[in-house]
């Protein structure tokens, strides 16, 4: 009998309760949160457990909620049960104010240069990652480009006409 | 009958009208002697042997490829000559999107150029960011390094390409040889924060 997104809920809800919440299925992917502290035991139990076995990180990136108060940010984990072939993606969320999380790259190494790059665009503070720093963007930036407070265009533009670029204020 | 090259060309080919010759600079001649500027000498013989380094990023460095191929043939103008060191090359050809993490790299690379060395701006990107309005990308390289002239496109074609050359030929032929000397020039180079 192969896995299905029914018999991984039902693991994960016998081994953490109430702790996973916010089970979705979108498109047949199961998508799944967990309070940001629990973040390792969750990776750590998907990756061991004989039966689950998500040992390949597919993708790990954040998303901006500015709406969300003390939940802004979500740190995605997209997982992959290479055995039989499933895939699932697991949310943390994080307060702006303090988006500290634990880091994956000792499960995952390709967690590595992720992580960094979404340290680089959303400001996400991995503890314990051993080299965060900027990898895509400019060493001089200093600001997270992908939070939505930050306009998209370059800001240095004085030559192009702001209404007809859509930067800065609205069309009237 | 097959329209090979020798149906519509005589056979015998005349030398004088197949290769192609730069025109003399003005000046006075007679028996054994000519006498011109020599700044105008001096640019003849730049302007037809240009060696350009190709900065290709993205799309223009496609174009520029056909550009250099044989059906556009670059080597017309005497630009045949690539080369990928900045130290041998007089013309740094800055084609495609160049991000703000890639800026300093340009900059290096026109630094490490010798005198005289022009620089020509292929396409949108080069010219001002084009598209990509945005916080990564660098708008316009006229922001780190001297732009001497801008080909505008996106991408622009090779004829485009080899008008933008030309135009630099213009440049080279009519410099004067005292300019990288002057104080205009030594401004110029300041305001870049080169040397």
């Amino acid at each position: 009998m192969s896995l299905t997104n029914d018999r991984i809920k039902e693991r994960l809800i016998e081994k953490f309760g109430a702790s996973v919440s916010g089970f979705e299925e979108l498109y047949g992917l199961l998508s799944f949160e967990a309070p940001k502290e629990m973040n390792l035991k969750v990776l750590q139990f998907l990756f061991d457990d004989d039966e689950l076995k998500f040992r390949f990180l597919t993708d790990l990136c954040a998303v901006n909620y500015p709406d969300d108060k003390g939940r802004e940010l979500a740190v995605v984990y997209h997982l992959h049960n290479l055995v039989d072939n499933i895939r699932l993606r697991f949310k943390v969320f994080t307060d702006i104010e303090q988006p500290d999380v634990f880091t994956a790259s000792k499960l995952f190494s390709s967690a590595n240069w992720m992580e960094r790059e979404t340290y680089d665009f959303f400001g996400v503070n991995f503890i314990g990652h051993p080299n965060l720093k900027r990898i895509l963007n400019v060493d001089e930036m200093d600001y997270f480009p992908l939070r939505k407070e930050y306009p998209l265009e370059d800001q240095t533009r004085i030559d192009k006409d702001d209404a007809m670029f859509g930067r800065g204020g609205t069309i009237v | 009958m097959r329209p090979v090259r020798f149906n519509i060309h005589p056979k015998e080919a005349k030398l004088e009208t197949a290769v192609s010759m730069a025109e003399a600079p003005n000046g006075y001649s007679g028996e054994g002697f000519f006498t011109a500027k020599l700044s105008d000498v001096v640019g003849l013989a730049r302007k037809n042997s240009l060696w350009p380094l190709p900065f290709a990023t993205s799309c223009c460095g496609i174009e520029f490829m056909a550009t250099a191929a044989a059906h556009y043939d670059l080597a017309r103008f005497g630009a045949e000559r690539m080369a990928f060191t900045p130290r041998q090359c007089d013309l740094m050809m800055v084609m495609g999107t160049i991000s703000k993490k890639m800026a300093p790299v340009v900059k290096q690379v026109y630094m490490q150029m010798a005198e005289p060395r022009w620089v020509i701006a292929v396409g949108a990107c080069a010219s001002s960011g084009g598209i990509f309005d945005t916080y990564s990308v660098l708008q316009g390289i006229d922001q780190v390094v001297p732009v001497d002239v801008y080909v505008p496109g996106c991408p622009p074609r090779p004829e485009a390409i080899l008008d933008g050359f030309m135009r630099i030929q213009d440049l080279v032929a009519n410099e004067s040889i005292r300019r990288r000397n002057s104080e205009q020039y030594k401004a110029l180079m300041e305001s870049y924060g080169i040397e």
